[in-house]
C-alpha cells in the first residue's frame, strides 16, 4: 500500500463521487454533475473512470481494465497498475473473474453477470455536443426532451450517404426519456448497453457521471426504414475463428495483406485455450502467449 | 458531550465506507434486493442502516432534515460529530432521515427540469422490511420484484413526475433496500 | 502465424527509465538544486503556483526540475498533488491596501499618494542577450530603500470618491469554489475570476489581446499594477478573532474602463479586476481585460458575439490541463472506432458503386 488514502482520493471526494452515482443510477441516461478531481493522470485519459472506479472499489475487488478490448495496451496497463497501487485490489485479464471492469471504446464479448460493475471512460458526454456546442443550450434540450436535432442530423447522414454515418459513440435513449452517449464503444457493442451488469460512466475533463441500472431499456436511435444495424468486418478471427466478435484489422505486410483477430484479447485467449483455431492461428500453447 | 456521541462511526472509515457504498449502490441500481450493512452504531431511534447510509453520504456539503421521530439532540449530535452535514428545514434538504408517518414528502426539493439531481435522498427507517409486499418494476429490475412499502400511492405520484422525484432508502436493523423515482409500483 | 504484441508494461517502464536519464542530462554537469530554482527562476516558479492553484514555491520549483522545465507539466504535478489535500478552511480576503508594494504604477494618473514604484521589472531593459551571465551571473547590489510602511491607497479610491467608478458589491458570502463544485453556467463573477487566474497564461493573453484589437474592445485603462506581499488571515472560531497563517506575494491588476450611463444613471467608468500569485503581470493584466470583456450582460453591453464576451468559450477552454489532457489523448489507440468508420465507409461506398453500375445499365 502507499501513503496514499484508500483507491487514492480523500473520502470527502469519494462520498461527493458516490452520491453523484446514486443519483445517476436514480435518473439513468442523466448526466450528474460532479466536482471532478486533478488526478495524477491526464484529463483525456481516463480519470473520469478512474474516479469512478476509486469510488466502487472495495478491497475484495478483483480488478480488470481494458482499452480497445485489450489488458495490455499501455494506458489499461497505467491504469490497472494505479489501483494495484493505491487500493491493493486484485487484478485480472479474465472477463469472468474480474468484478469491476474499466473499460475504454469495448464492451467486453462474454455476457457480464448481475454481481459485475462496468466503468466506462467517457471523453464527451454530451450526445448533442457536436450538434450544439453549448452547455446552456443542450441542458435545456434534454430537459425539454427536444431531440429534434439528432434526429435531423441522422436523417442528413441518409440523405447524403444512403445510410446514417456514425459509426461509434453511436446515440441511445435510455427508459424512452433521456438521449444518452454510450462513450466511444462501436455500435456493434450498442445492444450489449441492456446487461445485467450495473454500467457507470464516468468524464472527467467535462465532469460528469452517468449510469445505467441492470435491466433497463437502452434503444440506438434510428428511423423504421433505416434500422440500426450493429455492424462488424465482415469476417471470422483468423487467431480463434470466432464469428461472433468485434474484429480488428491489422495490414501485415507491405502488399497491404489484412487479417483480422478479435478485439476483446481476453475472449479471443479463452477460446484458444478451449481449442479453437481460427484461419491463421495455431493449436493454443501454455507458453504462447 | 456524551461518550455515545463519540462513538459508532465506522473503525475503518475508507474501508467501511467502501463496502457501505457498495451496498447502497447495489440497492439503489436493483430496487428491491435488501442488503446488509454493517459498521456503525447510532444512537436510537437510528436504525444501524440509516447509520451507516449516512455516514457513507453525509458531510458538511450536505444539508440533511430530521423528521420529528428523528429530530432529537442524541441523533443531532451524533450526526454533527461524525458528518458535520448542517440541519435544515424539508425544502433545503439533500438528505431526510425518518419514519415514514413524519415525513412530509411534498416538502423536499425534487430536482429541477435542468437539474433533476438536485432532489432530496429520503432514509425511510421501517419496523420491518421483506420481500412480503407490493409488486415494482422498472429499471434495475429483471421483470419485477416484491418489497414491504409503507405505501403504494405516494410512490406512484412520485414516480409520475420522472424524470423528477425522490428517491428512498428504506432501513431496518442492519438492512436496507432502495426505491429510486424510475420504479413502477403496484 | 501472428504472435501477439505484448509487453506493455515493460515498456513503461523503460520510458520511465529513459525519462529518468533524460531529465538528469550529461552528468558531468552539475544538477540543478530546486532552491536554484526556486530563487533564481522565480518568474518560472510563479506562474506554476498560479495556473497550478498552490502556493507553495518549493514544491512549484520541485514540480519544474520533475517536468524537466514544462511548465505545464509542472502544474499538473500540482494540481495533482494539490487534489490530495486536506481543506481545513476558509481564509479572511485579503486587503491589498495593506500590500507591501515591490512595485506599484499607475497609468492614469502622472502621481498618486504612495507613488508610483518600478520595482524590479524588465519594463525598460533593452532585450540585448547579456552575453555575461554565460560566464558570471553574479551582480553587485541593488540601492535600497525601505518599504513605505503605511497602507497604499488603491488608486481606484480616489475615483470612486468622486463616484466616477462603478462601485462593485461586497458581501459577507463565501463565494463557490470552482475546484469543489462543478461549473454551473452562466457564472458568477467570482467563479469567472476564480477560472481566469488558474487559466492558461498564452491562452489569457491571447484573449486579452483579442480585446484590444477590436473583438469586444473595452479600452482599458492600467488604473493600477501592484506586486507586493500581502497577510494571508484566518478566523479561529475557538479564538474568536483572526490569525496571521502566512503571507504570500500576489499581483493585483485593476483596469478602469469606458464610462456607461444613460439618462436616469450619469455615466461611470467601469472596472476589469486581476489577481494572480506570484509576481504575474501580464497574466494579470490579461485577466483584468478579459474579466471586464464577460461582463458585458451585467454592465448592459450588447453581445458582439466576440470571442473574449463568451463565457462558455473562455471558461471551458482556459485551463491548460483539462486542454493538454485532451488534446493529448488522441495519441492514445483509438484503432476500434477507426475500425468501426472503416467498415462504415466501406459500405458506403460498395452501395455508391452499385448505385452507379445499376444506373449506368439502365
Ligand atoms: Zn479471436
Amino acid at each position: 500500500m502507499s501513503d496514499y488514502n484508500f483507491a487514492y482520493l480523500d473520502e470527502q471526494t469519494k462520498r461527493m463521487i458516490r452520491r453523484a452515482i446514486l443519483k445517476g443510477l436514480a435518473i439513468p441516461g442523466y448526466q450528474v454533475p460532479f466536482a471532478s478531481r486533478e488526478m495524477p493522470m491526464p484529463y483525456g485519459w481516463g480519470t473520469g473512470g478512474v474516479q469512478v472506479s476509486a469510488a466502487v472499489l472495495t478491497p475484495d475487488d478483483t480488478f480488470k481494465v481494458i482499452d480497445q478490448g485489450a489488458d495490455d495496451t499501455t494506458n489499461a496497463v497505467s491504469i490497472r497498475r494505479f489501483f494495484q497501487k493505491t487500493a491493493g485490489v486484485a487484478v485480472t485479464e479474465a472477463t469472468s473473474e474480474a468484478s469491476v471492469i474499466q473499460t475504454r471504446h469495448r464492451i467486453p464479448e462474454q455476457d457480464l453477470r448481475a454481481d459485475q460493475i462496468l466503468v466506462y471512460q467517457v471523453p464527451i458526454p454530451e450526445p448533442l455536443r457536436f450538434l450544439e456546442p453549448s452547455e446552456v443550450e443542450t441542458r435545456k434540450m434534454h430537459a425539454l426532451e427536444e431531440y429534434g436535432l439528432m434526429h435531423v442530423k441522422l436523417y442528413e447522414d441518409i440523405s447524403q450517404h444512403g445510410d446514417i454515418a456514425t459509426a461509434y459513440a453511436y446515440p441511445v435513449k435510455v427508459e424512452g426519456r433521456y438521449v444518452m452517449d454510450p462513450s466511444p464503444i462501436p455500435k456493434f457493442d450498442n445492444p450489449k448497453l441492456e446487461m445485467a451488469g450495473i454500467q457507470l460512466f464516468g468524464a472527467g475533463r467535462e465532469q460528469r457521471i452517468y449510469a445505467i441500472p441492470p435491466y433497463t431499456q437502452v434503444v440506438s436511435l434510428d428511423f423504421d426504414d433505416y434500422p440500426f444495424q450493429p455492424t462488424k468486418a465482415d469476417h471470422a478471427c483468423d487467431l480463434c475463428g470466432a464469428e461472433d466478435s468485434y474484429l480488428d484489422e491489422l495490414i501485415v505486410d507491405d502488399a497491404g495483406g489484412r487479417m483480422f483477430m478479435c478485439s476483446d484479447t481476453d475472449y479471443c485467449a479463452t477460446r484458444r485455450k478451449q481449442g479453437h483455431v481460427g484461419a491463421q492461428g495455431v493449436p493454443y500453447k501454455e507458453d504462447a502467449a | 458531550m456524551q461518550a455515545q456521541v463519540l462513538e459508532g462511526g465506522f473503525a475503518d472509515l475508507p474501508i467501511d465506507a467502501s463496502y457501505a457504498f457498495r451496498a447502497v449502490m447495489t440497492a439503489m441500481a436493483r430496487p428491491g434486493d435488501i442488503v446488509d450493512v454493517s459498521g456503525a452504531k447510532p444512537p436510537s431511534p437510528m436504525s444501524v442502516a440509516a447509520g451507516v447510509v449516512v455516514l457513507t453520504l453525509c458531510d458538511p456539503e450536505t444539508p440533511i432534515h430530521l423528521a420529528l421521530s428523528h429530530d432529537m439532540p442524541q441523533v443531532r449530535d451524533w450526526i454533527t460529530f461524525h458528518t458535520g452535514a448542517p440541519f435544515v428545514a424539508a425544502q433545503d434538504a439533500m438528505f431526510a432521515l425518518g419514519a415514514w408517518d413524519a415525513l412530509s414528502l411534498a416538502d423536499f426539493p425534487l430536482g429541477t427540469a435542468e437539474y433533476p439531481d438536485r432532489s432530496a435522498t429520503v432514509i425511510v427507517e421501517r419496523q420491518s422490511l421483506s420481500h412480503d409486499g407490493v409488486v415494482m418494476r422498472g429499471p434495475g429490475i429483471k421483470e419485477k420484484t416484491t418489497l414491504s412499502l409503507p405505501d403504494t400511492r405516494a410512490f406512484e405520484t412520485n414516480a409520475a413526475q420522472f424524470p423528477l422525484g425522490l428517491d428512498f432508502i428504506f432501513t431496518c436493523d442492519d438492512r436496507l433496500a432502495a426505491l429510486p423515482r424510475t420504479t413502477r409500483v403496484g | 502465424m501472428y504472435v501477439a504484441v505484448k509487453g506493455g508494461e515493460r515498456a513503461i517502464d523503460n520510458a520511465h527509465a529513459w525519462l529518468a536519464e533524460e531529465r538528469r542530462g550529461d552528468t558531468s554537469v552539475p544538477e540543478l538544486s530546486v532552491a536554484q530554482i526556486r530563487t533564481q527562476m522565480t518568474l518560472a516558479v510563479n506562474r506554476v503556483m498560479a495556473e497550478g492553484s498552490l502556493y507553495d514555491p518549493d514544491l512549484a520549483a520541485l514540480a519544474i526540475k520533475q517536468a524537466r522545465g514544462d511548465l505545464i507539466e509542472a502544474i499538473f504535478l500540482i494540481r495533482a498533488y494539490r487534489t490530495t489535500l486536506p481543506r481545513f478552511g476558509g481564509s479572511n480576503p485579503i486587503d491589498t491596501e495593506d500590500m507591501a508594494c515591490d512595485r506599484r504604477v499607475s497609468a492614469t494618473f502622472k502621481d498618486a499618494p504612495g507613488g508610483q514604484v518600478l520595482g524590479p521589472t524588465f519594463d525598460y531593459t533593452h532585450r540585448l542577450l547579456d552575453f555575461k551571465l554565460a560566464a558570471d551571473g553574479e551582480v553587485g547590489d541593488a540601492p535600497v530603500v525601505a518599504h513605505n510602511q503605511t497602507a497604499t491607497p488603491h488608486i481606484m479610491s480616489f475615483l470612486d470618491r468622486e463616484n466616477l467608478i462603478q462601485s462593485e458589491p461586497t458581501g459577507a458570502d463565501i463565494p463557490d469554489d470552482l475546484t469543489r463544485t462543478p461549473l454551473e453556467l452562466p457564472a458568477s463573477r467570482a467563479l469567472r475570476l476564480q477560472s481566469l487566474t488558474r487559466g492558461d497564461e498564452g491562452f489569457i493573453l491571447g484573449m486579452a489581446y483579442s480585446t484590444q484589437r477590436g473583438y469586444a474592445r473595452n479600452h482599458a485603462f492600467v488604473a493600477e499594477l501592484r506586486i507586493g506581499a500581502v497577510a494571508v488571515e484566518m478566523d479561529i472560531p475557538e479564538l474568536g478573532f483572526a490569525i496571521e497563517i502566512g503571507e504570500i506575494t500576489v499581483t493585483e491588476c485593476e483596469t478602469v474602463n469606458q464610462f456607461q450611463g444613460s439618462k436616469t444613471q450619469p455615466p461611470q467608468f467601469t472596472r476589469g479586476y486581476g489577481l494572480v500569485f506570484g509576481m504575474t503581470e501580464r497574466k494579470a493584466i490579461s485577466m483584468a481585460l478579459v474579466d471586464r470583456a464577460l461582463r458585458w450582460k451585467e454592465l448592459g453591453e450588447d453581445n458582439l458575439g466576440a470571442p473574449a464576451q463568451d463565457e462558455e468559450f473562455v471558461l471551458y477552454h482556459s485551463d491548460n490541463i483539462q486542454a493538454t489532457g485532451f488534446l493529448e489523448h488522441i495519441k492514445l489507440p483509438h484503432y476500434v472506432d477507426f475500425q468501426s468508420e472503416l467498415e462504415l465507409i466501406r459500405k458506403l461506398r460498395r452501395e455508391a458503386q452499385d448505385n452507379i453500375s445499376r444506373e449506368a445499365a439502365q
